[in-house]
């Protein structure tokens, strides 16, 4: 199994804050990887880490082999890795068939089409809201969209910052299923930051634990919800 | 442009920190009284060492002092940004000049009543004016400035202000011609009213009036909810600012010797505000840098090129404010943090 | 009443280089929260250049697409090199360096080509021009209808085509638009271009009504910014409909109320004074802050 995006030993800051110290994280090609965390460990750090957004980085970071580290924002998406950030990140004054069509920006194939018509698949309601602002839609109507646009970049690898924030349980549990078909029909690899543990749990293959901007513990999920220790301070059992 | 409050919010941050009343601890403290006595003392002996044309030019610095610091008094501590002040600085030294001639009063007592006539004035504009803000208030106050020259050269008002062809001002008379000349005295006299005013804007920055200001232009809303009024204390802010234009026109009159509407157009509003930027609009110390920058700049550009200077002009602003973009108050900050973080890694190396 | 018609229409024909100039300045301010002051000085620039062109032989419409290849490419120019470096500092900081750009401009303007008035031509003028008519000369029908179309196809890009729909992202959300993969900054500056070709075209139109010398657009500039802030400075839409309100009524002012000295004036009170009323512009949208 091939490693995707591979970060090894870095340290990120905001300006003279530290946030993150040598961590060292794998999400292989095809994998699905949560990052967890208690809030304020640094887990959204890593993911604007990866893109660049605003974070000071040393060490090294990886996409498919090349380093993309220092690089910028709109290089580091136009390899292939779609973002849905903290907040969604909705063009709220465009309509969602616009915030949709700028998710496929980049891309020039016959492709984008059937894209579209996959993503109103997973989120129908998009299809039914497609002409009206985007900041009119509900929170978790935003969120679909806002996977709907990373979608539609047709990403190698897609980045999700706690997905489940702000949204009924019943939907949090739609979002997730879908991902996972995501990543099984679409073979898309997924690196999932949450504060929702348990469900992330249920999800991927691999999890990674950040404490205070360190990685304290990385395995696969069964082994990291077994370990009473993590049990009892990240998990609330 | 509401974060015309950001923006001095960081030159506060960034100047001198007494203006936010951080403390500095008694060395630092002790070096800034320092730094204004050997200000005092250079202000007090350069008029006997310049001659002519370089004391007005000094006088003029101390009278464009007064005014940036009106202008940085509302801009930079109640964050509304004003493109106007020139108006108010008309109105000071129009009402100065029909004290004095037409009411006979002595130079010396115009300043104090212009300065009233012109807070009210202000407090008049600041009070619907507080309805806007940033760009929305930088056009209305720019309209002020805009308007004001047409309404003096109106007929109707011409047998007050001089209409188009304006008015003479008696200069000030030395009272002691053996020691000091007629340029000198009124150098002084300028001199002595810029520091008391410099001295009040320091107590109202420093007390409760100061901080409500502060507060305002930090957090609006936040302010009104903790009670402060915010259109009375807004308009306050006008009322002061205009106060202290209003003292510089009024001064700027004597030493010009003549006011005419043309004498403030809207490209003394502007250069008032270039003069705050280039300083440091949340600082006290950056009107002096501004009021020398306004003064003597334009004269250096005519310097470099005959042709287009103020072309010259322009490049140095551009120059300026990509060099310090906080204003020199901003650069001495920085200056001194960095100087103080090397001291502090040498303590503890 | 024929008087009355002349005026309103006469103030539309101005209206019209209002409104492009108000929309060139919105186009700014959308992308990055700062208005261009230095817009007039920037066109008359270029409608020196036309002049220039055009004095040297080259016909009209050639000349005023080269014109605008310029100003584009000025525009680009200055946001790249100047606007980019300041972008992170204080709205005031870059206030003073548009004042900069203002007078270097203005400067240059009368130094390289002449300080005195000179006559632009209209290509709307002479014996083809069928459709003058008593109320508006064939320049002023020009005008409105060079304005009408040039308004269009800056509208039609916008909502229709790619690029369009990119340099709307970017000036809304920049950090979302880099996660699709546009070069924010190069839109940034693709909007400055688009501006500064606008405010040409507003130049290259206002000359032959107004006579070219380099203070030719200091009025344009003062109704462009406040026909902008009467549309509400963040509506593109409320822009040019507030500059050919400003037009009409610097003109009804002048013509019946106060004379050509004072329009400005009035024209200025009366703006102010609705402005108090409508603190946002008579369009524009008063953002709900969440505290």
């Amino acid at each position: 199994m091939t490693v995707l995006l591979e970060l090894r030993g870095v340290d990120a800051a905001y300006g003279a804050t530290a946030v993150l110290r040598s961590v060292t994280i794998e999400v292989p090609e095809g994998g699905m990887v949560a990052l967890l965390g208690a809030n304020g460990a640094g887990k959204t750090t890593t993911l604007r880490a990866i893109c660049n957004m605003g974070v000071r980085v040393r060490g090294e970071i990886r996409f498919a082999g090349q380093r993309i580290d220092g690089q910028s924002t709109e290089s580091i998406a136009r390899r292939g890795i779609g973002h849905v950030p903290e907040g969604r990140g909705t063009f709220l004054s465009l309509t969602v068939e616009e915030n949709l069509r700028l998710g496929s920006y980049l891309r020039r194939d016959r492709g984008v089409a059937g894209d579209l018509l996959r993503v109103f698949g997973y989120f129908p309601v998009l299809k039914k809201r497609l002409h009206q602002q985007a900041g009119t839609l509900s929170g978790g109507e935003q969120q679909m969209l806002a996977i709907g646009r990373a979608l539609m970049s047709r990403p190698r690898l897609l980045l999700l910052d706690e997905p489940s924030f702000g949204l009924a349980p019943i939907l949090v549990q739609e979002i997730f299923r879908i991902l996972k078909v995501i990543n099984q029909e679409e073979r898309m690899s997924i690196l999932l930051v949450e504060q929702n543990a348990r469900l992330a749990l249920d999800l991927v293959g691999q999890v990674f634990l950040l404490e205070t901007g360190q990685v304290v513990a990385s395995g696969p999920p069964q082994q990291i919800a077994a370990d009473e220790s993590v049990r009892r301070a990240y998990l609330g059992q | 442009m509401s974060t015309v409050g950001e923006a001095a919010t960081t030159t506060a941050g960034t100047a001198n920190g007494a203006i936010t009343g951080t403390t500095t601890g008694t060395r630092r403290l002790g070096g800034r009284w320092l730094g204004v006595l050997a200000l005092l003392v250079i202000a007090l002996v350069l008029p006997f060492l310049l001659s002519g044309y370089r004391i007005f030019q000094l006088t003029q610095i101390t009278v464009y002092a007064v005014a940036i610091l009106g202008l940085n008094l509302l801009t930079g501590f109640s964050g509304q940004i004003s493109l106007g002040n020139g108006a108010f600085s008309a109105v000071g030294a129009y009402a100065s000049s029909i004290l004095m001639i037409k009411l006979g009063l002595p130079y010396w007592a115009t300043p104090p009543l212009a300065g009233a006539l012109c807070f009210v004035a202000g407090y008049l504009f600041g009070h619907p004016a507080a309805r806007l803000e940033g760009l929305y208030l930088a056009l209305a106050t720019f309209a002020l400035s805009i308007v004001m020259p047409q309404v003096l050269k109106l007929d109707t008002l011409e047998p007050w202000t001089g209409g188009t062809q304006g008015v003479y001002v008696t200069k000030p008379v030395s009272l002691l011609p053996e020691l000091i000349s007629d340029d000198q005295w009124l150098y002084f006299f300028c001199l002595a009213v810029a520091i008391v005013m410099f001295v009040v804007a320091w107590n109202i920055v420093r007390g409760r009036t100061g901080r409500a200001l502060v507060a305002l232009r930090d957090h609006p809303i936040g302010a009104g909810a903790m009670g402060i009024d915010t259109v009375s204390y807004k308009s306050v802010a006008f009322g002061v600012s205009a106060m202290y234009t209003g003292i510089a026109g009024s001064l700027g009159a004597l030493v010009a010797g003549f006011i005419s509407p043309d004498s403030f157009t809207y490209l003394l509003s502007i250069q008032f505000l270039v003069g705050g930027v280039v300083g440091g609009i949340a600082s006290i110390f950056g009107t002096l840098v501004g009021a020398v920058f306004i003064e003597l700049v334009p004269d250096l550009a005519n310097k470099i090129s005959e042709s287009a200077p103020w072309a010259i002009y322009g490049v140095l602003l551009i120059v300026c404010m990509m060099m310090m973009p906080w204003g020199a108050a901003g650069l001495v900050h920085s200056a001194r943090a960095w100087l103080a973080r090397r001291s502090t890694r040498r303590t503890r190396s | 009443m024929q008087a009355f018609l002349h005026q309103l229409l006469s103030g539309l024909a101005m209206g019209s280089t209002y409104a492009s100039v108000a929309l060139a300045l919105v186009m700014i301010f959308k992308a990055t929260h700062q208005v261009n002051f230095a817009q007039g000085e920037l066109a008359m620039f270029s409608t020196y250049v036309a002049f220039r062109l055009v004095g040297a032989g080259v016909p009209y419409w050639a000349a005023f697409v080269i014109t605008l290849g310029f100003s584009f490419i000025a525009g680009i120019a200055i946001e790249r090199l100047l606007m980019r470096r300041i972008q992170y500092a204080s709205p005031l900081t870059a206030v003073i360096v548009f004042i900069g750009l203002l007078v270097i401009f203005n400067s240059m303007a009368g130094w390289i080509f002449s300080a005195t008035t000179q006559v632009f031509p209209s290509p709307f003028e002479g014996p083809h021009a069928w459709y003058g008519t008593i109320y508006l000369s064939p320049h002023e029908v020009g005008m409105i209808g060079m304005t009408l179309v040039v308004l269009t196809i800056v509208f039609l890009f916008f909502r229709f085509t790619r690029l369009g729909l990119a340099m709307r992202a970017a000036a809304e959300n920049p950090q979302s638009s880099r996660l699709v993969g546009i070069r924010v900054g190069w839109m940034l500056a693709l909007g400055w271009g688009l501006a500064s070709a606008l405010g040409a075209v507003a130049g290259m139109m206002a000359a032959p009504k107004l006579g070219l010398e380099p203070n030719m657009m200091g009025g344009v500039i003062l109704y462009g910014f406040a026909a902008a802030l009467l549309g509400g400075i963040d509506n593109p839409w409320g822009a040019p409909i507030g500059g050919f309100i400003v037009g009409v009524l610097e003109n009804l002012a002048g013509a019946y109320l106060v004379g050509s000295h004072l329009k400005q004036t009035l024209a200025l009170a009366l703006i102010v004074a609705v402005l108090v009323f409508k603190p946002s512009g008579l369009f524009g949208r008063t953002v709900v802050v969440r505290v």
